[in-house]
């Protein structure tokens, strides 16, 4: 632990509206996760999700995995902080309906920095509308929790965004979850 | 029950025991400061009432987490054995879980399931465990090969001990009577939290 500490301390600060355009969107999440000592992924798969997921499975600084229910992922990255290692789970906007009683009942209350990127689906375009609806539930879940939340939808405010709340999590012992925006990933479009 | 057995001992002929005495000889048991992680109601309560070990969490909510949380402390603490306690009722809640580890592996891991056959601390409402579902057919059929029946006390104590010395993952199911939890865990989430990161070191 006082190992990785120093590590993530020594990682260079990202400044706000850098410019990382020539990178995409998931290797500045990958980079993010990395600098700050973020080992444990655990995630159900989302197709926009997919180039990051295998981004990460790629890297042996990782140890990443599919869980079978998002809240399972939960309580894994739970346990693994509790053993003094940093997670983060990532899932779907219909995966996020399925933790509020692990946040509410386990995160929120026990204070686990639970980092959770949530890959917004339901808006800008949504097909389905099933989708569309559990998209409408995700932010008020948030809010009556009291989680701090971030939609990021500009590429050149991501690191910061990232590597600051991570911190920040860390040091206040909160979640934080990650919306990751389809003006920023591009979402998932309907093919006719 | 209608199951047909798994191994030499089944659901059916397991001996009923007790909870609170399988958690006294388990945690007896315990040499090298191992992780416990006690799931929802008297899983946990019965835990508690053994001693509050600094190397005990205590789930109080989240039904269903206590194998996901216990493979998490496993995988942050490869050198540390984990053990996870948890009921039929909360298990079934979350079967996944059991494919996920067997697919990982963890050496450092042991589940123990107290299946009384009723979700007992909500009114004893019979779970299907009593009926018709065999958890460690489950387990087994999930890819976990070492998943056992207890057979009586002794079987138990033998089981656990060579859980804790071989490799994992282990599943190890008893048959658990009717009585209620012996103790009730301090309901402070935060303590709690705190006591059991400094009791394994996940916090200095
Ligand atoms: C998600 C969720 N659903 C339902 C409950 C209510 N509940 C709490 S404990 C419990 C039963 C647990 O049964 P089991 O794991 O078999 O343990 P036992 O009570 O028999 O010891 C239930 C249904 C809950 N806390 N959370």
């Amino acid at each position: 632990m006082t190992d990785s500490k120093t590590r993530a301390a020594a990682a260079p600060q990202v400044s706000g509206h850098e410019k990382t355009s020539e990178k995409s969107w998931h290797e500045v999440v990958l980079e993010r996760l990395k600098a700050n000592d973020v080992k444990l992924i655990v995630y159900v798969p989302d197709r926009v999700f997919t180039p990051l997921i295998k981004a990460i499975h790629a890297d042996p600084f990782f140890i990443t995995f599919a869980a079978t229910r998002e809240e399972e992922a939960i309580g894994i990255v739970t346990g693994a902080w509790m053993g003094g290692m940093r997670g983060a789970v990532l899932m779907q906007t219909s995966g996020f309906a399925t933790i509020p009683n692990a946040l509410a009942s386990l995160v929120v209350p026990s204070q686990i920095p639970a980092l959770i990127f949530v890959s917004e689906r339901g808006t800008l375009g949504e097909f389905n509308l099933g989708q569309a609806m559990v998209c409408k539930t995700m932010r008020p879940v948030l809010n009556a929790l009291g989680v701090e939340t971030h939609t990021i939808t500009r590429q050149d405010e991501l690191a910061f965004i990232i590597d600051r709340s991570i911190k920040q999590a860390v040091a206040t012992l909160a979640p934080v979850t990650f919306i990751l925006s389809p003006l920023l990933t591009g979402g998932k479009v309907f093919e006719q | 029950m209608t199951q047909k057995p798994t191994g030499a001992v089944s659901a059916h002929n397991a001996k009923v025991m007790n909870r609170f005495d399988l958690t006294k000889r388990l945690v007896a048991t315990l040499k090298h400061d191992e992780a416990v992680i006690g799931g929802i109601g008297n899983a946990n309560f019965d835990l508690w009432a053994t001693g509050q070990r600094p190397q005990n969490f205590y789930m109080l909510g989240s039904m269903g987490l206590t194998i996901p949380i216990a493979f998490g402390v496993a995988i942050a603490q490869p050198e540390r054995h984990v053990v996870a306690l948890e009921g039929d009722g909360s298990l079934l809640m979350q079967l996944g879980c059991l494919a996920t580890v067997a697919m990982r592996a963890p050496k450092n891991l042991t589940m123990v399931v107290w299946d009384n056959g009723v979700y007992q601390i909500t009114g004893s409402q019979p779970t299907p465990t009593a009926a018709t579902a065999d958890l460690v057919a489950v387990a087994r059929g999930s890819g976990l090969a070492n998943s056992n029946w207890a057979a009586d006390e002794d079987d138990f104590d033998r089981l656990f001990a060579a859980a804790l010395k071989s490799g994992g993952p282990n599943l190890i199911a008893a048959r658990i009577d009717s009585k209620p939890a012996v103790g009730a865990t301090d309901r402070d989430p935060v303590q709690i939290r705190e006591r059991f990161m400094r009791g394994i070191g996940g916090k200095k």
